[in-house]
């Protein structure tokens, strides 16, 4: 425990709030310092876990492979993109069928668009085929982790959740609203007899 | 005066198995000391203690804990610096690393291990292997979050005639697998006897170039999104988790010329999965015991009813 560096916690996050989470900053000057995306429940995240459907994938790129996959929770849309060196990730969503369920590890990054708006996007670490139940367990464990994190937004000495009052506002409506929406969408679900 | 019958009390507690004072009786002859005679509290605590055992043709070692220690269990040895009374079965001894150590080993009771050292110098008896004995004022210790008794030349030893199963200090972790790390998968070990270190390229840090003996491991850690866990899972482990014995990686590696093959093959069916694992921890691991796939039907309800009342 003491010495070694301690391993970034995934967090998990919807993809609604994911993509909101434009500001990117590191905790030292240090070149090989982590990124950390501001997530605007006030948390910061270097590594997050997602599982959900991927429903498209493409080769974007235009010298060398450049892989886009869209990974689909019950709020939105991750952005997974792997080339050259993420080649085992780049190579899963080049033979993989959609729609499929997936796991995906990874890192937020941001990118700035023509227009001048920021894009939030995912370099995966990993991403495997993972079966309903990864998919259900996450949704319901997505919804727990992000009321956590609103609860403690208002909490003395939160600094997380101060940045991101400055960086994002104070309105958190947004995210509860995607945690009932992920939920009661699941419920439904859930009603309908599985085939058997 | 009310420090005084808290003591007359606590007296009267400790003596009442043997003696037959009522608690003013003790007040009465703890206040005549300190009032009358000056004698610091403690102190008259003692004497009254000795007046009664004396009537009752006692010793001071038959009353209950052989002086006031706490009768603890494995599991509650939390600090270290405590003098305990404990019961336990040897499960192992092992061999002592230093002359001043007369014996060292494990010692177990229902509800976990702990690592005991007796001193060369304490002049104790022997604890022998599978026996079961109460031991009274033994010191607990710290190492590395790790704790141990120590027996030392006031410590008693009775054998005892108890049975019980040692239990396992287990800890439970879950949560989704999000990393298989490198020296995962098919692996060498140095040959070399006791020597069990996972070759890089072929070479033991210790011994050198070796003709290394295949076997399955994987590091992998387990993350709940509020914690990480580095779980080991060793070749039993390993194969229950992944399907993939030794015997059927040496085969894989053999027709891919590459043993890497194994860790990848592993990866794609474990990443991403939730699982529980127990096994007692070491250092920075987990070792697992115990692996559960996390696959039943989650319950949103409660969670709903938690962001419904937000």
């Amino acid at each position: 425990m003491s010495g070694a560096p301690t391993r970034e916690v995934a967090r998990r996050v919807f993809a609604a709030e994911f993509n909101d989470a434009t500001f990117t900053f590191k905790e030292s000057d240090d070149e090989r310092a982590p990124l950390y995306a501001l997530l605007p429940t006030g948390e910061r995240s270097n590594r997050v876990f997602v599982a959900g459907t991927l429903t498209e994938t493409e080769d974007i790129g235009e010298d060398s492979e450049y892989w886009r996959g869209r990974v689909v929770d019950p709020t939105g849309t991750f952005f997974v993109y792997a080339g050259q060196y993420q080649p085992e990730a780049a190579s899963t969503l080049r033979d993989a069928e959609t729609p499929t369920y997936v796991a995906v590890v990874g890192k937020p990054r941001t990118f700035e668009t023509d227009d001048g708006s920021v894009n939030v996007s995912l370099r995966p670490e990993s991403i495997t085929m993972v079966d309903e139940a990864v998919r259900d367990r996450w949704v319901v464990e997505a919804a727990e982790r992000t009321l956590d994190r609103v609860e403690a937004f208002d909490e003395e000495g939160n600094e997380y959740a101060e940045r991101a009052r400055a960086e994002y506002g104070e309105d958190l409506s947004a995210y509860r609203q995607a945690v009932l929406d992920a939920l009661e969408d699941f419920d439904t679900e859930a009603d309908v007899p599985a085939d058997a | 005066m009310s420090d005084l019958s808290d003591t007359a009390q606590e007296v009267h507690d400790d003596l009442s198995e043997h003696v037959d004072a009522t608690v003013d009786d003790v007040e009465a002859r703890l206040e005549k000391l300190v009032t009358e005679y000056k004698v610091p509290v403690d102190e008259a605590r003692r004497s009254v203690e000795n007046h009664y055992l004396d009537e009752a043709g006692l010793d001071r070692d038959d009353l209950a804990g052989g002086g006031g220690n706490d009768t603890v269990e494995v599991e509650d040895v939390d600090e270290a610096e405590q003098w305990v009374d404990i019961t336990a079965k040897v499960v192992e001894l092992w061999e002592p690393r230093s002359d001043s150590v007369g014996q060292v080993g494990l010692l177990g009771d229902p509800t976990g291990t702990i690592k005991f050292t007796k001193w060369a110098k304490s002049d104790l008896a022997n604890l022998e292997e599978g026996k079961t004995y109460r031991l009274g004022n033994v010191v607990t210790d710290e190492y590395e979050g790790r704790y141990s008794v120590k027996l030392n030349k006031t410590t008693t030893i009775e054998e005892v005639d108890e049975e019980f199963e040692v239990g396992d200090n287990e800890d439970e972790v879950e949560g989704a697998l999000v990393d298989v790390q490198s020296g995962s998968g098919l692996i060498k070990r140095c040959p070399e006897e006791d020597c069990t270190r996972v070759l890089q390229n072929g070479r033991c840090n210790e011994h050198g170039e070796v003709e290394g003996e295949f076997d399955l491991r994987i590091k992998g850690v387990l993350d709940d999104g509020t914690d990480v866990h580095e779980v080991i899972f060793d070749e039993e482990a390993t194969e229950d988790l992944t399907d993939i014995g030794l015997e059927e990686a040496k085969q894989m590696a053999k027709d891919a010329l590459d043993t890497t093959v194994v860790a990848d093959e592993m990866r794609a069916k474990i990443l991403g999965k939730y699982y529980r694992v127990t096994g007692p921890t070491f250092g920075r691991y987990v070792l697992a015991n115990e692996t559960t796939l996390l696959d039943d039907q989650p319950d949103p309800e409660s969670v709903l009813i938690r962001a419904r009342s937000m």
